[in-house]
């Protein structure tokens, strides 16, 4: 076991602990885990095992392709009536359960609070549910006359051969709407990330393109990958106002059909989750030339960083001028905060094992106040993600991802922006980077253990072993890991606070960090009775 | 308004649910399992609805809540999922050691035909199932039914796999307690003990879903229904099933098997459900009521007598599940409420006639409706037409409650935003006087928040 005070010099070597952890396991088993479990070498090219079938009764994290699909990707956008196809379930759990904030302007539409499905019974199992499902379409219609319905694939619906997209099109042509389908069901794939794909590739098939627009600013950018969890692309977009730059979409926080249909007339993607929104970012490039590059707005040097290279994209002095001095005014405010909380909470240890992007982004945001990282990974991230893009062309696509569907996109000779290449070829000539995602392995410390899909058993090990002041994941490990006196930040809900995104947000995260590693509750798990001698009993009443 | 696109107009809908009253079977039979020791609970399907249903219980009772799944592969999808229930049974008894492994199916199982009885007696022939260890499982189809009725399924098989009539009558009574929180299923024990009459409550989820910090962690806590237990269920001399659609089935499986009679009571919410409880207990135990019973319910009748021009003729919308909802409209009729829209997606036909029998007479006014499109949503607009006084179910009514400025009271499944419901009681005398004093705060606090200065009053 570690002491603490070894952390000073670097991390431990956790092997001995992977070697124990993996002791427990089957022998097949163990042989898979062990791919699964690094640990970290920044300066060796290291490869992890991801994006691979989860193992049967190990307790892991992970949901499905439906969840991913229709509960992260498409859930955010307000004015599309998503139609759960299947048993109750799905859309009763995916109901406001993912805090994605939006904020319409009055009188616009706003479906997001409610939660609708076709509720199959078991005749529709029997004789389909084809015809249940378009009469649900028609009676949504009627009801709320939206813009837009989709359609959301469960388990069942490609089991009993419910083709959804052959009701979509045949709704759609009696509608006038545009109404689309998923084949999202859970078990595609191996994990939600799956689903993101899909998402992807209907968004980009049914919406993306379908409305011009004329420029409404000299900066035009799509955010993508960013889903306004409590409030994070509020503050995003403030400082895009503020700054002068137009978002003209965000994929999919705070967002509407139509502003994803004219997004291809932004001059840049900005991507921040780069799991579940690079094949958008992909398949614009390829179809309308808009190039993207990997942006962080979570932590406020990164916020920084980030805005700088938005500024040196577009070459613009007075954009350059004004990033500075919103940059130099927010940093202001962010330092105050951070001076004050940083020599509380410095040195201590963190873990945080959270879906497919923040187990990498949060690591920024603890690095500016001193907090070390030990232990990270994710549920469903693929291993560009861990070690970066530059492996993409070596991951071999096994059989439980060759089914989801890569998109044909060819270019859009009316649309496609010759001048964005060119200044994208410049650009690169000068050494600006794009599509620069490096992955997490290569910013974490020596010694750290990177675990991809960490189940119960793995985390009550990690626990164990490193001790940590703060454990970063979701609602089903929160209370499991706080039995253990070890505080748990759900960093997928923000245990319903924040935002934690760009400055403002970087000043919340900050003072949430002082409250939960400063508080009293924790030294007062033990009743005063436990550390007292014990008071021998006796009959006699004397005092 | 929140809820702006709800429509005051009702169009009558046919396959269109909105803002559903009810969710699937396998989380409820995820927290029946939970209600039994040492058990962990198994979802043979693909790994989303598992998390789904952890997610779901863990919000509700800020508690951790442990179970597995088959995750199904596209693969498994078409070829069966039996490797994987197989190896899911090998790594759960390897790494987790529980007991007992609950498994339930889901609508991914159920529709490809997964036999799980076939399946686990091929675990067992294998030799995957360690001496002394065990596993139930139980078919729960999410087109069926809802979440209630996968709660009824899972106690049924516990008790079809474990209970046993060895001819030696026990001086015994069965409870089956319904779907109920922890603290529920405390208040119904401390009954029973106050009756003196000794008994096994099936499942328990007290002290597991409501463990004290102790700053370690226990993976199968020191609460739920042990095995010997369930065993002894079979010897009993009387079984007292809590709820319709939660407890029959399971009441009828003792009695068939193990004849074991039972008597049918509804869930003991309010003054007369609990009243006719503890006369079934006072049956089934053959034993007299103590005066410390009578007195709780004395207290009980004193505190409806002084606060009675509170309740009196307010309208209630209520939503949630048959079993809870019953004996609720039951209670508030007693207290002269009225409730005038009840909803619940549960379906089952004898709700409409339990609805009838309490409301005919006292409410006929009230409308009611179970089963497909029996939403929200609904609901909803029936308020919209003619509004109430009063709201109380799920979290889920928050929203109408803004949008409607209705004061509104949280009973049932699932809370996500309030603690206390799982630590305090809802049944029993002393259950009903904390649901009143709900309903009497919210329409206190609606009353101070909005009455003039000059009639804003110090004392009620």
């Amino acid at each position: 076991m570690p002491n603490k005070k070894n952390y000073t010099n670097g991390l431990p070597d956790p092997s001995e602990l992977k070697e124990e952890i993996l002791k427990k396991y089957p022998r097949k088993v163990a042989k898979k885990r062990a791919k699964a479990m690094i640990v970290n070498d920044p300066s060796e090219g290291q490869e992890i095992m991801a994006n691979v079938r989860t193992i049967p009764g190990i307790i892991t994290q992970r949901g499905c392709t439906y969840a991913g699909c229709k509960g992260v990707v498409l859930g955010p956008t307000r004015d599309i009536i998503n139609i759960t196809h299947g048993p109750i379930g799905c859309g009763f759990y995916s109901w406001l359960t993912r805090r994605n904030q939006t904020k319409p302007a009055e009188g616009e539409d706003n479906y997001m609070p409610y939660a609708f499905s076709t509720d199959m019974q078991d005749e529709n199992i029997v004789f389909g549910g084809e015809q249940k499902l378009k009469t649900a379409i028609r009676e949504a219609f009627e009801i709320f006359k939206p813009s837009a319905i989709s359609i959301f694939s469960t388990c069942p619906v490609g089991l009993i051969g419910d083709d959804v997209h052959a009701v979509a099109r045949e709704m759609k042509a009696e509608l006038g709407i545009n109404i689309f389908g998923f084949s999202c069901e859970g078990y595609r794939g191996v994990s939600q990330s799956a689903g993101h794909h899909i998402a992807n590739n209907g968004i980009f098939k049914h919406v993306v393109g379908n409305t011009d627009r004329e420029r409404t600013g000299k900066f035009q950018v799509n955010l993508m990958g960013e889903y306004n969890i409590g409030g994070d692309a509020f503050e995003i977009e403030r400082i895009f106002e503020e700054c002068g730059i137009t978002l003209l979409s965000t994929y999919s926080g705070n967002s509407t059909v139509e502003s994803f249909a004219y997004s291809h007339t932004a001059d840049l993607n900005m991507v921040m989750c780069h799991r579940s929104i690079n094949y958008i970012a992909e398949m614009m490039e390829e179809k309308y030339g808009v190039p993207w590059i990997k942006v962080n707005f979570i932590g406020a040097e990164s916020t920084a960083k980030s805005l700088r290279k938005l500024a040196d994209y577009f070459g613009d002095d007075e954009l350059k001028a004004k990033v500075e001095e919103v940059i130099e005014r927010e940093m202001a405010k962010v330092k105050k905060v951070a001076e004050e909380v940083k020599p509380k909470v410095e040195g201590k240890l963190a873990m945080m094992f959270v879906g497919g992007s923040r187990a990498h982004h949060y690591q920024d945001l603890f690095k500016e106040l001193g907090i070390r990282t030990v232990s990270a990974g994710y549920e469903f991230a693929h291993r560009d993600d861990y070690e970066g893009r530059e492996v993409i062309p070596n991951i071999k696509i096994d059989a439980d991802t060759r089914n989801i569907e890569d998109l044909e996109v060819t270019k859009d000779e009316e649309h496609f922006r010759d001048d964005l290449v060119t200044k994208k070829a410049k650009l690169e000539k000068e050494g600006y980077t794009f599509k620069d995602y490096q992955g997490m392995m290569p910013e974490m410390s020596k010694n750290a253990l990177v675990v991809d899909d960490v189940n119960h058993w793995e985390t009550e090990k990690l626990i164990e072993f490193y001790k940590p002041d703060i454990f970063c994941a979701g609602i089903k490990e929160k209370y499991v890991v706080q039995k253990y006196g070890v505080p748990l930040k759900q960093l997928h809900s923000y245990d319903y606070g924040g935002p934690y995104a760009a400055f403002g947000g970087a000043v919340n995260f900050y003072k949430e960090m002082e409250r939960m590693l400063a508080t009293n509750i924790w030294k007062l798990v033990d009743a005063p009775w436990k550390h007292e001698p014990e008071i021998v009993g006796s009959i006699s009443i004397e005092a | 308004m929140i809820l702006r696109h709800t429509t005051k107009e009702v169009k009558e809908r046919t396959a269109l649910t909105v803002n559903p009253a009810k969710t699937c079977q396998p989380i409820g039979a995820m927290y029946a399992a939970l209600g039994v020791h040492g058990c962990l609970p198994h979802s043979h399907g693909s790994q989303g609805c598992c998390s789904y249903h952890r997610s779901t219980l863990t919000r509700h009772y800020k508690e951790p809540v442990m179970a597995s799944t088959s995750s199904f592969t596209e693969g498994s999808s078409v070829f069966g999922g039996q490797a994987n229930l197989l190896q899911a049974i090998d790594n759960i008894f390897g790494i987790y050691d529980p007991d007992i492994i609950a498994v339930h199916s889901t609508c991914l199982s159920e529709t490809i035909g997964d036999d799980l009885g076939q399946i686990v007696g091929k675990a067992k022939d294998d030799g995957k199932i360690p001496e002394g260890k065990h596993v139930v499982q139980a078919s729960t189809p999410s087109y069926v039914g809802s979440h209630v009725t996968g709660y009824a399924n899972m106690v049924e098989a516990f008790v079809k796999y474990f209970s046993f009539n060895t001819n030696e009558k026990i001086r015994q009574v069965n409870l089956l307690s319904g779907w109920v929180e922890p603290s529920d299923m405390r208040e119904i024990k401390r009954i029973t003990e106050m009756m003196d009459i000794k008994s096994v409550l099936l499942p328990d989820t007290s002290d597991v879903l409501d463990t004290p910090m102790t700053g370690k962690y226990k993976m199968y806590p020191k609460g739920g229904t042990t095995v010997d237990e369930i065993v002894s269920m079979g010897n009993s001399m009387k079984t007292v099933a809590m709820g319709e659609w939660c407890s029959k089935k399971a009441a009828i499986m003792l009695d068939n098997k193990c004849k074991v009679p039972f008597s049918l009571t509804d869930v003991p919410i309010g003054l007369s459900a609990t009243d006719r409880f503890v006369q079934a207990l006072s049956t089934a135990g053959k034993v007299s009521i103590p005066e410390i019973i009578s007195e709780e319910r004395g207290r009980l009748i004193d505190v409806i007598t002084d606060m009675h021009q509170y309740f009196y003729g307010k309208r209630v919308a209520l939503w949630g599940d048959p079993d809870t909802l019953i004996p609720l409209v039951e209670f508030l009729v007693d207290i002269d409420m009225k409730p005038v829209y009840i909803v619940s997606g549960t379906p089952g036909k004898r709700f409409d006639k339990r609805m009838e029998e309490i409301l005919s007479e006292k409410v006929p006014e009230a409308k009611y409706k179970n089963g497909p499109q029996a939403d929200m949503f609904l609901m909803h607009q029936w308020i919209k037409e003619e509004p109430v006084d009063l709201l109380i179910g799920n979290t889920y009514g928050k929203y109408i409650s803004r949008d409607e400025g209705i004061p509104f009271v949280r009973l049932g499944f699932p809370i996500l935003d309030r603690i206390g419901h799982s630590y305090f009681p809802t049944v029993g005398y002393q259950g009903a006087i904390r649901i009143l004093e709900k309903i009497l705060g919210e329409i206190m606090d609606e009353q101070d928040a909005k009455s003039p200065e000059e009639s804003f009053e110090l004392v009620m």
